[in-house]
C-alpha cells in the first residue's frame, strides 16, 4: 500500500443518486482521505447504504461524480472490499470462501491457503476453518465476511451497518476484529445508526439525513457540539447509548 | 419377445441418458439467462417457459421428420433405435430443465449479486458459482425432467416405433397391451413405473436433505 499508489482520496461532487424517479442521494460532495476511520451516521433510510454502494462501485451515481484517485477499473476493485449487513456466504466451508475470494482477486494458487488462514486466524475463526460457512452463527458468519475481507488485504474497507443483526457480545468481537483492520491501516468507511459504536470506533463522522450530507465533523466535536438543527435532534432521539 | 426385466431396463436407459445430457445442457443454459443481459431476453424466457409444456407427440413427430430417410439427419439411419428416443426425450426434457434452472439462478442472484460483484465476480463465472451453491436445489429440476422423460409415451412411440426387443419400453407396451385387451399386464406395468418414479424421488430427496443438513 504505498502512497503513490494509492487509491485515495475518494472524491464525491454533488454526486446523487435516484431510482424509480424518487431521489434517494442528492447532491453530496465530499472527499474521503487515508488515515482516520469514517463513520457515516443517520436514521434509517436516511441513505446510508445507497451512499456507501456509490462509493463502493455497485450503483452509478445518476448524478454528478464520484471518482477515486488511482487509475485503472482492476486496480480499483482490488484496492476496496465490502461487508454487507447481513454476510453472503457460499454453501462451502468457511476456508474455501476465502479461498474464492482469492481466487478472483487472482492471488496466486500457492498463496491463497496461507493467506486464508492467516485472515481466519486474525477473526478467530482458524478451528472451524473446514466447517460449513452456512452452518456458522450470525456472529460467525459476519467475523468470516471480515476475514474474507482481511484476506484481500484492501486498502479500503467500507463496513454497511456490520453489527445491525448481532447481539451485544457478538458486536463487540466484531468490534474488535474492525479495530485490528484500523491498526493494520485500512481505511475504514462505516454506516451505522448506532452513536456508541460511532463513538468507539469512528475519528470522523458524516452525517446523512434525508438523502443529504448534512454535517461533517470530527467525532468528539460531533457529538459535544453537532451544528446542525439535524444531527443534534439526531443524538438525542438516540439516547440511550447502545 | 422381450422380458418385462428387459423393458424396464430400456425404459431407464434412454430416460436417464436423455435426462444426463438434457441437464449438461440445460444447466449452463437456464443460469447464463438467469444472469445475462442481453436483447430478446424477456422473449426468451417467455418461450423457454411455454416450452415446457411441449407436447410430446409433436417433438416425436419433429425428431421423426429429422431421422426419417428423407429427413436430412435420415442418413445417419437412427430411426427406430433407442438413441432416437434418447434424442426426442432430451428435446423434451431440456426446456424443463433449463426453464427451472433459470428460475432458481435468478432468486439466489438477488442474494448474492452484491457480495459477488463485490468480490468481482462477473458473468459466466458467477453464474456456475450460483449454480453450484444451489446444486441441491436444482436436483427438483432434474428429477421434474426425469419424471416427465420416463412417463411420456408420444415421442418414445413415434421415433422408437414400439420394436419388440429393441425399442419396446414400459409406456409403449401399457399402450400397446392396453389396446390388445391385456389389462393386468398394463396394469402391473404401471404400477412398476409408478413406483420406480417415487423410488428415485425419494433417494433424491433424501440426498439433498442429507446435503442440506451438512451444508445449510
Amino acid at each position: 500500500m504505498a502512497a503513490s499508489g494509492s487509491i485515495l482520496p475518494l472524491t464525491l461532487r454533488d454526486a446523487g443518486f435516484a431510482a424509480g424517479g424518487r431521489s434517494i442521494i442528492e447532491g453530496v460532495s465530499a472527499e474521503v482521505a487515508a488515515g482516520p476511520t469514517t463513520i457515516i451516521l443517520g436514521a434509517n433510510g436516511a441513505g446510508k447504504s445507497v451512499l456507501m454502494r456509490l462509493m463502493h462501485g455497485l450503483l452509478q451515481p445518476t448524478s454528478g461524480v464520484v471518482a477515486w484517485r488511482g487509475q485503472g477499473a482492476e486496480r480499483l476493485r482490488r484496492g476496496q472490499a465490502m461487508v454487507f449487513q447481513r454476510p453472503i456466504m457460499l454453501r462451502r466451508s468457511a476456508l474455501a470462501n476465502i479461498l474464492y475470494a482469492l481466487e478472483l482477486a487472482r492471488i496466486p494458487a500457492a498463496e491463497r491457503g496461507r493467506q486464508a488462514m492467516d485472515a481466519l486466524r486474525e477473526v478467530g475463526l482458524a478451528e472451524v476453518a473446514h466447517r460449513p460457512a452456512r452452518v456458522l452463527s450470525g456472529g460467525e458468519q459476519q467475523r468470516l465476511a471480515l476475514a474474507r475481507a482481511w484476506a484481500l488485504h484492501p486498502e479500503v474497507l467500507f463496513l454497511d451497518e456490520p453489527t445491525a443483526n448481532l447481539d451485544p457480545g457478538a458486536t463487540r468481537e466484531i468490534e474488535n476484529v474492525i479495530k485490528a483492520f484500523d491498526a493494520s491501516g485500512t481505511k475504514i468507511v462505516m454506516s451505522t445508526h448506532n452513536l456508541g459504536q460511532a463513538r468507539r470506533l469512528g475519528d470522523e463522522v458524516l452525517f446523512i439525513h434525508q438523502g443529504r450530507l448534512v454535517e461533517r465533523a470530527p467525532v468528539d466535536t460531533f457529538f459535544r457540539q453537532p451544528a446542525s438543527a439535524e444531527a443534534a435532534a439526531f443524538i438525542k432521539g438516540e439516547l440511550p447509548w447502545t | 419377445m422381450s422380458t418385462l426385466g428387459e423393458i424396464v431396463a430400456l425404459s431407464l436407459a434412454v430416460s436417464l441418458s436423455a435426462v444426463l445430457l438434457a441437464t449438461l445442457l440445460g444447466l449452463p443454459l437456464g443460469a447464463a439467462i438467469a444472469v445475462g443481459r442481453f436483447p430478446g431476453r424477456r422473449v426468451l424466457i417467455v418461450l423457454l417457459n411455454a416450452l415446457m409444456g411441449l407436447p410430446p407427440v409433436v417433438v416425436g413427430l419433429l425428431v421423426y421428420l429429422l431421422l426419417s430417410r428423407a429427413g436430412p439427419l435420415g442418413e445417419l439411419g437412427l430411426l427406430f433405435t433407442p438413441r432416437a428416443m434418447v434424442i426426442a426425450q432430451t428435446i423434451l426434457v431440456l426446456p424443463i430443465i433449463a426453464a427451472l434452472c433459470r428460475q432458481s439462478v435468478e432468486d439466489a442472484w438477488v442474494e448474492y449479486e452484491e457480495q459477488l460483484r463485490s468480490l468481482g465476480a462477473h458473468g459466466l463465472h458467477a453464474a456456475l458459482t450460483l449454480v453450484w451453491d444451489i446444486r441441491f436445489s436444482l436436483v427438483t429440476a432434474v428429477l421434474a425432467g426425469l419424471g416427465r422423460a420416463l412417463a411420456e409415451v408420444g415421442a418414445v412411440i413415434i421415433v422408437g416405433g414400439n420394436i419388440d426387443g429393441v425399442t419396446r419400453v414400459m409406456t409403449t407396451t401399457i399402450a400397446l397391451e392396453t389396446s390388445k385387451g391385456d389389462l393386468p399386464l398394463a396394469l402391473s406395468l404401471g404400477l412398476v413405473l409408478i413406483a420406480l418414479v417415487i423410488a428415485l424421488n425419494a433417494a433424491a430427496h433424501l440426498i439433498k436433505e442429507a446435503a442440506q443438513r451438512r451444508y445449510g
